[in-house]
């Protein structure tokens, strides 16, 4: 009995051991290049021979160093703006869904899926052309709109299941207290559905920060260009060498608010936040 | 305060179901009345109609003298404590209490006057800034009344409040609830499935089956009249016992022998019946009472169990023959557990209310005394109680029913 334990135990350590190095292991790579002078950029080795910083220096003060601080701008800008409208949308949607039965319910979810179904790159090229018409093109909008639409589905599933898991008392409570619908709605539901708003937050805010179909399609100029499309246009400091360096670095600059922004709201995200509305 | 009156309510499901089925109920401003009745009963249902929760498919519902079926719940002007508290998590106690009056936009240092003072009345001062997280049951339960009670509100309605406290703390909250009441004096409505709350809260008590009200009235009124076998099954605790009996020329037969019809039933025509006595009806035959007005009857009895209360002792034993059986009986028995309606199951047994110095022992044959005076006599087949002068709907009779004997108190007649 004990031996199998330790098996189990030895094999799931083994498991988590590859998958963890699998996924770490590039980001490691991709630091280690970030932090290599151009000359040893090449070398191979894993931990640099001499650490330089000359890479993060580039990207923010080298020749087209405003290229990158504007399309950081406009990343952090664009994706912050187009998580707000998602999440308060998809709440009051989910909210809808959750506890409402209207007619046509079962189609709105079925069409919501239909959307996500779409693969982006089947709808961008359409969706260029219909930008430059509309000018939306190389505009915060015209990538704000998209991310919008492709996350919403995602999140009114992910804050439906939230909303349901909120003992209905609550609310009958609250409007016994004579609150109105929307403000036992704004008072009592959505600060106890926080965990899943902060997790559809960072779900909505993750997929405009990494998308790159849209950014590098519906963009040209230094107006609207996200950090994806951006790094994809850096140079080398000579026309012979590549920017290898430079795109290491600006890939570890870009995943840093990532990592804060999961940080922050990883302590909202706790379980229980709910204990002690109800019995039981 | 208000009063509250619903005339012919009904809820009716998409399905067809219908959960209440056109009750009438009046509640006089202050009075404080108990729903009560098995699960299902449609009592909860009821009680979030007037609360607006729930909209009502029929019928008319008044709060003072407005027809309220319309409104929100908001512009009721009633309060609820529920089943399970419903307190906000993510607010302290205070922020829980003080609610309500939040949101009507009452001045700040209005709302902590009344917080403070719901807090005293009900003992929680000292838990104001905590969270419901932190609270044990019992004062989660005085939150929720405090909620309530810091609104001053028109009605109180009360959805089985004490049914998630531990036995002790249930009785002690009773006590509190009834306090509370009296102090405040505000229309009160209380649902509940435990009769022993019924019949020590209210100033009445309405008792549902189905969708219906059986009888509304005081919990004595209700304990020594009820009108059918199943307010006579439910109330009361341990059970009414219940056994197949017949009327013939005066005398009811009962399993274990011949008693002369009592006075408030004399009169009543033969027929098979169903005969229901409380467990209190009988005696150790060597402690009846001396000085006993009526009718009495003793019998020897071969007692199976019996259980010392202290202060009295409950006594079981079988009969020979059928079980009274009738589908009011089978209701009560499947929503409270065979155990608890003696008679009601298969096994035919009864069970006597004796005083301590009584003798009686497990698998000894006892005398037991029966006073007659106090068995009613049910119909066989709507389960009404019959009362002096009424005809025995069993059907051997011969049809001819003696004159009605002017002295029959007819429990019936309070039918709400």
């Amino acid at each position: 009995m004990s031996e199998r334990t330790t098996n189990k135990v030895f094999s799931w350590a083994a498991v988590n051991t590859v998958i963890v190095v699998a996924a770490l292991f590039p980001v490691l790579w991709i630091l280690s290049l970030s932090l290599k002078s151009s000359d040893t950029v090449t070398d191979g080795r894993l931990i640099p021979a001499k650490f330089s910083l000359d890479n993060y220096k580039g990207i923010f003060t080298g020749d087209g160093g405003d290229v990158f601080t504007k399309a950081l701008l406009n990343s952090l800008g664009i994706a912050i703006i187009a998580t707000l409208i998602a999440v308060t949308l998809a709440a009051m949607a989910a909210y809808a869904i959750a506890r409402l039965n209207f007619p046509g319910k079962a189609v709105l979810l079925t069409a919501a899926l239909a959307i996500a179904m779409f693969p982006p790159i089947s709808v961008v090229g359409p969706l260029y052309n219909l930008w430059r018409q509309l000018g939306l093109f190389d505009t915060w909008q015209g990538l704000i709109i998209p991310y919008m639409t492709f996350t919403l589905p995602l999140a009114i599933y992910t804050l439906s299941a939230f909303f349901r898991e909120i003992p209905w008392e609550l609310e009958q409570a609250a409007q016994v207290d004579g609150a109105t619908p929307f403000q036992a709605f704004r008072k009592i539901i959505v600060p106890l559905a926080a965990p899943g708003v902060f997790t559809t937050a960072i779900l909505v805010f993750i997929f405009a920060w990494n998308d790159f179909v849209f950014a590098i399609s519906l963009t040209s100029t230094e107006r609207a260009q996200t950090v994806p499309a951006a790094i994809s246009s850096f140079t080398g400091a000579s026309q012979f060498s590549a920017p290898t360096g430079s795109i290491a670095a600006a890939a570890i600059i870009v995943t840093i608010p990532i990592i804060i922004m999961v940080l922050i709201f990883q302590r909202r995200i706790v379980a229980g936040l709910t204990a002690g509305a109800v019995k039981g | 305060m208000a009063s509250i009156q619903l005339s012919h309510v009904t809820k009716r499901y998409a399905d067809g179901f219908e959960a209440v089925k056109g009750i009438d109920l009046e509640v006089a401003d202050g009075e404080f009345v108990i729903l009560v009745g098995p699960s299902g009963c449609g009592k909860s249902t009821a009680l979030r109609m007037i609360a607006g929760l729930e909209d009502i498919s029929d019928g008319e519902l008044r709060i003072g003298d407005e027809v309220v079926n319309q409104k929100a719940p908001k512009d009721r002007d009633i309060a609820m404590v529920f089943q399970n508290y419903a307190l906000y998590p993510h607010m302290t106690v205070r922020e829980n209490m003080g609610f309500a009056l939040k949101l009507a936009k009452v001045d700040k240092a209005e709302i902590d006057r009344k917080v403070e003072e719901a807090a005293k009345i009900l003992d929680l001062t000292g838990h104001l800034d905590r969270k419901p997280a932190n609270l044990s049951g019992g004062q989660r339960q005085r939150v929720a009344m405090g909620r309530a009670i810091v609104r001053d509100p028109a009605v109180f309605l009360m959805d089985e409040p004490l049914s998630n406290l531990d036995a002790k703390l249930r009785v002690q909250t009773r006590t509190e609830v009834s306090r509370i009441q009296q102090r405040l004096g505000t229309t009160m409505i209380y649902v509940t499935h435990d009769q022993t709350e019924a019949m020590t809260l209210g100033d009445r008590v309405a008792v549902m089956r189905a969708g219906t009200i059986q009888q509304v009235a005081s919990p004595k009124e209700l304990y020594d009249h009820p009108v059918n076998l199943f307010v006579a099954g439910f109330i009361g605790s341990p059970a009414m016992n219940f056994f197949p009996a017949s009327v013939k020329g005066g005398q009811v037969h009962l399993p274990f022998g011949e008693v002369p019809l009592p006075a408030a039933v004399r009169g009543v025509a033969d027929g098979q019946v169903i005969a229901g006595v409380r467990p209190e009806s009988f005696e150790d035959a060597a402690l009846a009472p001396e000085h006993h007005q009526g009718e009495s009857f003793e019998f020897d009895a071969e007692i199976e169990l019996v259980e010392s209360m202290g202060s009295e002792l409950y006594a079981y034993f079988g009969y020979e023959g059928e079980t009274a059986s009738s589908d009011q009986l089978e209701e009560i028995a499947a929503d409270a557990g065979l155990a608890d309606v003696p008679g009601a199951g298969e096994t035919g047994r009864v069970v006597a209310r004796l005083s301590p110095e009584s003798k009686a022992a497990s698998g000894k044959t006892t005398r037991l005394w029966l006073d007659a005076e106090r068995i009613h006599l049910f119909d066989l087949h709507d389960g009404s109680r019959l009362s002096a002068g009424e005809k025995a709907a069993g059907g051997s009779g011969d049809g001819v029913a003696p004159p009605a004997s002017a002295n029959g108190a007819n429990g019936a007649a309070e039918v709400g």
